[in-house]
C-alpha cells in the first residue's frame, strides 16, 4: 500500500483540526485564521496529487483500508478509507476549488467582522467533505453527510441576524433531513441484508459481489428487488443533498449565505456529494434480476428524476431577477443533467459533468460575488448593466464560465454535456429523456445570455458610484478557474477520453452517433444563444421584462411549489405541532400533576399524622411522665421527718411480713 | 415481772421517741427523740440480759456499756451539727431547711 | 416488787411523753432528765447497777446538759411554734410502729420465760470480761471513736475565724 493511501485520513484532518484551533481562536487574529485555513487545504491538495500519483501508478486498482471502530458484542462497526480513482479525483477537486475559493474569501469578507469564524466553519466543512469523499463505509459516508448538512446550516445562517438568513438556513436543513431519512433507512436495512456497511473489503463489503447477488435475488413490496429498493432509499438522500425535485426548494433559499459559501457548498461540492453518493454506490444502483449493465430500475428512476429536475429547474430560472438566485437554479438543473448521465451512461460520465460544473460554477458564483462586490452589495440584475467597461477582468472569465455552462465549444462544459447528450441518445429503455436534455440545453443557453446582457451590456440602470473592479485576491482565483474550465476539455473529449478510461478502466464507448449529436448540441445552444440576443440586446433594458407575461408570472414564482409545500406540507406540520402541543399540555401534564397532586395529599396525611398522632401522643406521653414525676417528687421534697415517717412504715410493714411469714 | 412487760414498756418508749422524731419542728427535739429510742433499745438490752438463757455471758450488758458511750459521742457531734446548721439557715426548724428536695 | 416496776414504767412514760410534748424546748429536755432517771431505776431494777449508774453519770450529767446548750445557743426570735397543732400523721405512723412490735412481742414464745435466776454482773466481772474477753479491740475502737466524736464536734461548731487582711 502506497503511503498517501495509508494515510489518506490526513487530507480531512488538517481541515479539521484548522477548524478545531479556530473555533477557540479570538476574533481579530483575521491573518491567522484565513493562514491556517488555507495552508490545510494546499497540504489537503497536496497530499491528494500523491494519492492521484499513486492510483495512476497502479492502473486505477482500488486500495481500501478499514479499521474497527466499535465492538458491541459480537458485533463490529468497521468505518475506512478508499482509495481509488473516483476517490482520488474528487479529492483533487475538493482540495484545489476549496483553496481557490478561500483564498477568494479573504478579498470577499474583509469588511466582515466575523472573520475567523467563517474560515473555521469553512474548514469544518472541508474537512467533512473530504471526508465524505474518501469514506469506504456507508455509515462513515453518512456521518460525514450529516456533518457537511451542519456546515451548510452553520455558513448559510452566517449573518444569523437576517430572518431571512436564518429561515433558510432553517429551510435547507429540514428539506435535507426528509431525504437523509430515506438514507437512512437504506443504510439500516442494507446493513440487515449484508451484515456490513464497509463498500470494499476483500470480498465482503455491500457493494461487491456476494453481497450484491444476496440483494438481487430477494423481492419486496411491489415486487420490486430489494436491491432496488435499498437503491431507492439511498437515492431519497441523493434528491435532499443535490436538490432534485420535490427536494430542491432549498438550494435557492440558500443564496442568503455569503458568496463563496454558495460557490463553494452550493455549487462544487455539497450538492454534488449526492451525485458523488450516487456514483459510489453504482453497484447496487446497477445490480438489477434482469442483470444487463447499465440498466436497473434504480437507474431509471434517478434519470428520469435527474430529467424533469433539468428542465424544470431550467425554466424558472429563466425568469429570476437575482443574479445568484439564477445560478442556483442553474445548479439545480445541471445536478440533474449529472443524475441523466449516470442513469444512462454510467458513473464516469455523470462524474466528469460533475467535474467541470464544479469548475465553472464556482467560476460563475465568484465572478457574482466579484460584481455584488463591485456594485456595494446590491444583486438584482435590473439595477445592474454596463458592468463590462467598469470590471473587465470579471467579465472575461464570467463568459468563460457562461460558456462552459451553455456549452459552447472548445469549453469543458461542451464536452461533459455532450457524454451524457450521446450517452442519452443511446439509451434503450426511452428517448425522452434525451429530448428534455436538449430543451433543457436551450433554456440553459437563453438564460445565461439572458443574465449577461442585464448585467454586463448596455448602459448603467444603477445610480451606484465607484463601480470597480475587484481587488487581486479576489480576481487570480477567478483566472485559475477560468483556465481550468478550458484545461479540463483535454482529458473528456472524445478522441481522448482519458477521464472515462481513468474512472473505469476501459475505453468508453463510442457509438457512431458522436458527430451527430456534437452537431445537434451545437445548434441548439446557438439558437438559445440567439434567441436571447434577439429578445434582450434589441433595446434597452429599462422597465419590464420583454416576456412579462402570465407564463413569466408562474416561472417567476418558481411554479409556486415553496407555496403548494407551505400549504400542504408545512400546515400539516404545524396542525400536528398543534395537537401534540395540546397533548403535551393537558394529558402529560395532567399525568404528572396528578402524580404531584398524590404527592402533595400524602404529604398532607403525613403531616396529619404527625401533627394529631404523633405530637399528640409524644405529648400525652410526656404529660403521663410528667404527672408521674410530680407524684414522685412528692416524696421528696426535702423534709427529713417525712423520710423517717416512711422508714418507720416500711419498718412496721417488714415486721408484719416478717411475723405473718413466721405464723405459716 | 416477765420478759414481755419490760418489752413492752421498752417499745412504748420507742414509740414516744419515733413519734417526737418525726412531728416536732425543731431539730433539737428531733435529737432527743433519737435519744429517747436508744434508750429504749439500751432497756431492750438489759431486759433480755436478765431474763436471758445464758446471763452469765454478760453479752447485753457490754452491749449497753457501748451503746452509752456511743451515744453520747453521737449527741456531741449530732448537736455541733445543728449548732452549725443554725449558723447557716439562721433557723433550726426543719420545714425550713429542705434544699434537698426533688 | 410490781409496784415499783408500775411505778417506774409510769415515771418514765409520762415524763418521756412530755419530753416531747412541750412548747418551751428547755422544759423538753428537763423532762427528758426525768426520763433518763426513770430507766436508770429501770437498769437497777434488772440488777444492771453499773449500767444504771453509768446512766446517770453520761446521759443525765454530759448529754442532757449538751442539749440544754445547744437549745440555748440556738435561740430565735421564732422560738415558740405558731399555731400548735397536733401531727396526726406522725402520730399515727408511731402508733403503727408500735403495734407491730407489740404484736411481735407478745406472739414470740421466748417472751413468757420466767428468770432463771438473779445474776448480778459486778464491776470487776464486767471489766474482766471488757478486757480479758472478746471485746478488747472494740474497747479500743470505742475510745478512738470518742476522741474523733470529740474533735470532729469542736471542729464543726467552731466559728469561722474572721478574715485576715493582706
Amino acid at each position: 500500500m502506497s503511503w498517501a493511501a495509508a494515510n489518506l485520513w490526513l487530507i480531512a484532518a488538517f481541515p479539521l483540526a484548522a477548524a478545531a484551533v479556530l473555533a477557540v481562536t479570538p476574533r481579530r487574529h483575521r491573518r491567522f485564521a484565513a493562514g491556517l485555513s488555507i495552508g490545510a487545504m494546499v497540504i489537503g491538495f497536496l497530499i491528494s496529487l500523491c494519492a492521484f500519483s499513486s492510483t495512476l501508478a497502479n492502473h486505477g486498482e482500488r486500495v481500501p483500508r478499514n479499521f474497527d471502530w466499535i465492538n458491541v458484542g459480537a458485533t463490529t462497526v468497521k468505518l475506512g478509507w478508499v482509495l481509488d480513482p473516483l476517490s482520488a479525483v474528487m479529492l483533487l477537486m475538493v482540495t484545489f476549488v476549496g483553496a481557490l475559493i478561500f483564498i477568494y474569501s479573504v478579498g470577499y469578507m474583509a469588511h466582515d467582522e466575523n472573520f475567523t469564524r467563517f474560515f473555521c466553519f469553512l474548514s469544518l466543512f472541508a474537512a467533512a467533505m473530504l471526508g465524505l469523499v474518501m469514506s469506504n463505509s456507508l455509515l462513515g459516508m453518512f456521518m460525514c453527510w450529516e456533518l457537511v448538512g451542519l456546515a451548510s446550516y452553520l455558513l448559510i445562517g452566517f449573518w444569523f441576524f437576517k430572518p431571512s438568513a436564518a429561515a433558510a438556513a432553517k429551510k435547507a436543513f429540514i428539506v435535507t433531513r426528509i431525504g437523509d431519512l430515506g438514507f437512512f433507512i437504506g443504510m439500516i436495512w442494507l446493513y440487515g441484508e449484508t451484515g456490513t456497511l464497509l463498500f470494499y473489503d476483500g470480498g465482503n463489503g455491500c457493494l461487491e459481489a456476494s453481497a450484491l447477488s444476496k440483494l438481487v435475488a430477494q423481492t419486496t413490496m411491489g415486487g420490486m428487488a430489494l436491491s432496488t429498493v435499498i437503491s431507492l432509499l439511498i437515492f431519497c438522500g441523493a434528491m435532499g443533498k443535490s436538490g432534485q425535485v420535490p427536494l430542491h426548494v432549498w438550494l435557492p433559499d440558500a443564496m442568503e449565505g455569503p458568496t463563496p459559501v454558495s460557490a463553494l457548498i452550493h455549487a462544487a461540492t455539497m450538492v454534488a456529494a449526492g451525485v458523488f453518493l450516487v456514483a459510489r454506490t453504482y453497484p447496487l444502483m446497477d445490480a438489477d434480476p434482469a442483470n444487463i449493465a447499465g440498466y436497473s430500475t434504480a437507474l431509471t428512476v434517478v434519470t428520469w428524476v435527474g430529467a424533469i429536475t433539468a428542465v424544470f429547474a431550467a425554466l424558472i430560472a429563466i425568469a429570476q431577477d437575482d443574479i445568484k438566485r439564477i445560478l442556483a437554479y442553474s445548479t439545480v438543473s445541471q445536478l440533474g443533467y449529472m443524475m441523466v448521465g449516470i442513469g444512462v451512461g454510467g458513473y464516469a460520465v455523470g462524474m466528469f459533468h460533475l467535474i467541470t460544473h464544479a469548475f465553472f460554477k464556482a467560476l460563475l458564483f465568484l465572478g457574482a460575488g466579484s460584481v455584488i462586490h463591485g456594485m456595494h452589495e446590491r444583486q438584482d440584475i435590473r439595477e445592474m448593466g454596463g458592468l463590462r467597461k467598469h470590471m473587465p477582468l470579471t467579465f472575461a472569465t464570467y463568459a468563460g464560465g457562461m460558456m462552459a455552462l451553455a456549452g459552447v465549444i472548445p469549453f469543458s462544459g461542451f464536452f461533459s454535456k455532450d457524454e451524457i447528450l450521446l450517452s442519452a441518445s443511446i439509451w434503450k429503455t426511452s428517448r425522452w429523456p434525451f429530448y428534455l436534455a436538449l430543451f433543457g440545453a436551450l433554456c440553459t443557453a437563453f438564460y445565461m445570455t439572458r443574465q449577461m446582457l442585464y448585467v454586463f451590456y448596455g448602459n448603467p440602470r444603477s445610480h451606484a458610484e465607484n463601480v470597480h473592479e475587484s481587488p487581486r485576491v479576489m480576481v487570480v482565483p477567478l483566472i485559475i478557474l477560468a483556465a481550468f474550465t478550458i484545461l479540463l476539455s483535454i482529458v473528456g473529449t472524445p478522441i481522448l477520453p482519458l477521464f472515462h478510461e481513468y474512472l473505469t478502466g476501459h475505453h468508453g464507448e463510442m457509438g457512431s452517433g458522436v458527430v451527430t449529436v456534437m452537431l445537434i448540441s451545437t445548434g441548439i445552444v446557438a439558437l438559445g444563444l440567439a434567441l436571447g440576443c434577439w429578445i434582450y440586446a434589441r433595446r434597452p433594458l429599462t422597465g419590464a421584462d420583454p416576456l412579462e407575461s402570465d407564463i413569466y408570472y408562474v416561472l417567476k414564482n418558481k411554479f409556486f411549489v415553496d407555496e403548494l409545500y407551505e400549504l400542504s406540507v408545512v400546515r400539516l406540520n404545524a396542525w400536528s405541532a398543534r395537537g401534540l402541543r395540546w397533548l403535551d399540555d393537558f394529558v402529560w401534564q395532567g399525568a404528572v400533576m396528578a402524580v404531584s397532586y398524590v404527592v402533595l395529599g400524602l404529604a398532607w396525611i403525613n403531616r396529619l399524622i404527625d401533627e394529631f398522632v404523633v405530637n399528640l401522643g409524644f405529648d400525652k406521653g410526656c404529660g403521663g411522665f410528667r404527672l408521674g414525676a410530680r407524684a414522685l417528687a412528692f416524696w421528696q421534697n426535702g423534709q427529713v421527718q417525712r423520710y423517717l415517717r416512711f422508714i418507720g412504715l416500711a419498718a412496721a410493714v417488714m415486721v408484719a411480713l416478717l411475723l405473718w411469714g413466721w405464723r405459716k | 415481772m416477765s420478759l414481755q412487760h419490760y418489752l413492752l414498756i421498752s417499745a412504748m418508749l420507742f414509740s414516744i421517741g419515733f413519734a417526737g422524731a418525726v412531728s416536732r419542728r425543731n431539730a433539737v427535739l428531733v435529737l432527743i427523740g433519737v435519744e429517747l429510742m436508744l434508750n429504749a433499745a439500751n432497756l431492750n438490752f438489759i431486759a433480755f440480759a436478765r431474763y436471758a438463757r445464758n446471763p452469765e455471758a454478760l453479752t447485753g450488758v457490754i452491749f449497753v456499756i457501748f451503746s452509752i458511750g456511743i451515744a453520747a459521742a453521737e449527741a456531741a457531734v449530732g448537736l455541733a451539727l445543728i449548732i452549725a446548721v443554725y449558723r447557716h439557715y439562721q433557723t433550726i426548724r426543719l420545714d425550713r431547711i429542705d434544699s434537698l428536695k426533688g | 416488787m410490781d409496784l415499783v416496776f408500775w411505778i417506774t414504767a409510769g415515771w418514765t412514760i409520762a415524763s418521756a411523753g412530755a419530753a416531747l410534748s412541750f412548747r418551751n424546748p428547755v422544759h423538753c429536755v428537763l423532762c427528758l432528765v426525768l426520763a433518763f432517771a426513770g430507766l436508770a431505776a429501770f437498769y437497777l431494777q434488772l440488777g444492771a447497777e453499773f449500767v444504771g449508774f453509768a446512766q446517770i453519770l453520761v446521759y443525765i450529767g454530759a448529754v442532757a446538759i449538751l442539749v440544754m446548750f445547744a437549745i440555748l445557743l440556738t435561740r430565735t426570735s421564732e422560738v415558740q411554734e405558731e399555731q400548735r397543732r397536733i401531727p396526726w400523721g406522725g402520730l399515727a405512723v408511731a402508733a403503727i410502729v408500735f403495734m407491730s412490735l407489740a404484736v411481735a412481742i407478745r406472739s414470740s414464745t421466748l417472751a413468757g420465760a420466767a428468770p432463771v435466776s438473779e445474776p448480778r454482773p459486778t464491776v470487776k466481772q464486767i471489766g474482766v470480761e471488757m478486757f480479758q474477753g472478746p471485746y478488747v479491740l472494740a474497747v479500743e475502737v470505742a475510745g478512738m471513736l470518742l476522741t474523733a466524736a470529740l474533735i470532729g464536734a469542736a471542729v464543726i461548731a467552731l466559728q469561722d475565724s474572721p478574715k485576715r487582711q493582706p
